[in-house]
């Protein structure tokens, strides 16, 4: 199939102080196409004070397969965790 | 619906035997409303089944801008004129939304759109009936936004994630689509004595086709049950069928004007309305691709996207020609 | 013919507000039909700002005339000879090509005037100057960007950019009578880089096309107001 246009994900801040948060994705030949694109298919209703938007190519994702490698070692380490720590009550600020 | 599965059940059978444990892994998951995500395993009937059901809600939008487009420029206020027009851009995005949730299962919006033009795709039959009058406006807002939004609200905790995040942004848009619909028709119902009968007349042709939306009745639908396991699918035809009826009869009265169904009654001992026979021999042919305005939906879809082809690439020759940093 | 007089604020109101109407309902024609939805929704959101654009001002005109009519009164009750939009609004869409360079001479002219309304006297234009600016800027931004893909992007696509500034060209000496000639400077400035950065020659001089702001248009406004005003014609006195 020729002349695919390539996808570019599309991530809005919606206020300053937030983080960007990916909404979808547009089709657009270039950066400046995707950026109007995703000016006028995410923030029709006023929900974004900055885009970003990534060729889906650029974007690199952990496998899922490797979710039990990469992830769940952090969940054994409770000691990282501030409840894994006995304060007594009446002892403040921390 | 604009999600009704029109497949036939051999579609459903597996080729690949695929491995149970898997299997059972993912099943668990599903039934315990967990989301499955992009580039997760999943069983190919499952993809494929996605893939059809996501794209052919996205074509459902996209051809349903074509009924309301019909009459934009002669949208008989300024007012109307801008709300319609934000509600045709808004069922384009929508339709933008759903291709982009379909394409993180390994299709691209192309294969989809050429799958439509070459009808090996469907879309929701109700957008092929045609728009005759203004008031066609007001009845496709309540009646066939109201049904779609019925299906909607359940889709928000759909199994796929980009296909719930795509319901829950759809949803939050659709709240003003059946509202002003149902508005034009109150005006309508309630002005000159040619407007009321405009607007009866475009309630007698949309009601039916409307309850047809939900598909086939349950026990002439033999994939729902899968699909209602794989939390696909949220609700059963007839329970939302029952439901959309219940809520609109009230709707009509309020409006002073008469559904076409002579046996449209409310039963005491169900608190239900019952209602007459659904003229299934008109839906299956619809689905055939025989409907009123079939030919015409599609040609116009084959028009503005072969006549503007020569747009797209341009586009794609001057990102070639002009930077890496811009191409993607 | 060029007009010399002084409009007055009900006249200046008029015309801005045909300009808009027109063109917003040229644009609504695209909807359901553009080369990408990305696209369609594009021509829909300049169509939706321009729409607010003339209801803004035709409400305005309504109120400085003072004879208890409004915007819908004059979109929907005016025969031809009493619109004042300028030609180029009410061309026919044509391609997407001819489309895209109406927008770029439209919402470029549209940027200085608006400019020059910001410094009015009178509250209720410099408010809407300072709101339509925003939404001006975008579309001849969004214009631009896609006059210079199609006029460097292939054979087929710099043909039809060129067909659609021939198109256009002769109906842009009418956006300067008036006291809008002082904004051409600048107009030819920007357009012309444009153009350039595209690789495109701009057109030779032509014979300009005017009458719009008189009230004497091209066949086209007809067949767009029939098309437009036909249900409250047919129903004089209803709601909707």
């Amino acid at each position: 199939m020729t002349n695919v246009t390539p996808i570019w994900e599309v991530f809005v801040r919606a206020k300053n102080g937030l983080a960007h948060r990916h909404v979808g994705s547009v089709h657009a030949a270039d950066a400046r196409g995707a950026v109007e694109a995703a000016r006028d298919v995410y923030t029709r209703r006023s929900e974004g004070v900055s885009l970003w938007v990534v060729p889906s190519s650029a974007i690199t994702a952990s496998d899922p397969g490797e979710s039990a490698a990469l992830f769940a070692p952090a969940e054994d380490k409770i000691y990282r965790h501030p409840t894994f720590y006995t304060v007594p009550e009446n002892v403040k600020n921390i | 619906m604009y999600t009704v599965d029109y497949s036939k059940p051999q579609d459903a059978r597996v080729a690949q035997v695929e491995d149970s444990d898997r299997l059972a892994a993912f099943d668990a998951r599903v039934a315990a409303d967990d989301f499955i995500e992009p580039k997760d395993w999943m069983p190919e009937a499952y993809r494929k089944t996605l893939i059809r059901q996501i794209s052919q809600h996205a074509h459902s939008e996209v051809v349903g801008m074509l009924p309301e487009g019909n009459w934009l420029t002669r949208a008989p206020t300024l007012r109307r004129k801008a709300i319609l027009l934000a509600k045709i851009q808004d069922e384009g995005g929508h339709g933008l939304y759903l291709y982009s949730a379909a394409e993180t299962l390994g299709v691209t919006r192309e294969e989809l759109i050429e799958a439509l033009h070459a009808g090996r795709a469907k879309y929701s039959t109700i957008f092929n009936y045609p728009s005759l009058s203004w008031a066609d406006m007001g009845a496709i807002g309540w009646l066939v936004d109201g049904a779609a939004i019925m299906n909607q609200v359940a889709l928000q905790r759909t199994s796929y994630g980009p296909y719930a995040r795509a319901m829950v942004r759809i949803c939050k848009e659709e709240s003003f689509h059946q509202r002003q619909g149902y508005e034009a028709m109150m005006v309508l119902a309630t002005g000159t004595p040619a407007q009321r009968r405009m607007a009866q007349d475009a309630l007698n042709r949309w009601w039916w086709p409307s309850l047809m939306m939900f598909g086939p009745p349950d026990e002439s639908s033999p994939n729902s049950a899968q699909s209602i396991r794989w939390r696909i699918k949220r609700e059963t035809n007839d329970e939302l069928r029952q439901r959309f009826i219940d809520a609109t009869v009230p709707q009509a009265e309020a409006l002073g004007l008469t559904l076409p169904d002579p046996d449209l009654k409310w039963n005491e001992a169900t608190q239900h309305y019952d209602f007459g026979p659904i003229d299934w021999d008109e839906f299956y042919a619809v689905v055939r691709g025989e409907g009123a305005t079939a030919k015409d939906r599609i040609q116009a879809r084959i028009d503005a996207w072969e006549n503007n082809a020569w747009v797209r690439e341009a586009a794609l020759a001057h990102a070639q020609k002009h930077s890496t940093q811009h191409a993607a | 013919m060029s007009q010399t007089l002084t409009l007055s604020p009900f006249e200046l109101a008029l015309r801005l507000g045909d300009d808009a109407l027109t063109l917003s309902h040229r644009l609504c024609e695209w909807c359901g039909h553009a080369p990408t939805l990305e696209v369609d929704l594009a021509l829909s959101n300049i169509g939706l700002d321009l729409l607010g654009q003339a209801q803004f001002f035709l409400n305005y005109a309504g109120e400085l005339e003072g004879a208890g009519r409004d915007a819908d009164a004059l979109a929907y009750h005016r025969d031809e000879y009493e619109f004042k939009n300028c030609l180029l609004a009410e061309q026919p869409n044509g391609d997407f090509a001819r489309t895209i360079v109406r927008q770029l001479f439209f919402s470029t002219w549209q940027t200085l005037r608006f400019q020059e309304l910001a410094q009015s006297s009178d509250k209720n234009f410099t408010a809407i100057a300072a709101k339509a600016l925003k939404e001006v800027t975008y579309h001849a931004n969004f214009a631009a960007e896609w006059v210079l893909r199609l006029g460097d992007g292939t054979k087929e696509s710099k043909r039809r950019v060129v067909d659609g500034i021939s198109w256009s060209w002769r109906y842009v000496d009418e956006l300067f009578i008036g006291e809008d000639a002082a904004l051409r400077p600048a107009w030819e400035a920007i357009v012309r880089a444009k153009l350039a950065q595209a690789g495109l020659e701009p057109p030779a001089p032509v014979r300009g096309i005017t009458g719009g702001r008189e009230g004497r248009h091209s066949e086209h406004l007809g067949h767009l107001l029939a098309e437009m005003q036909y249900l409250q014609r047919s129903h004089p006195n209803a709601q909707w």
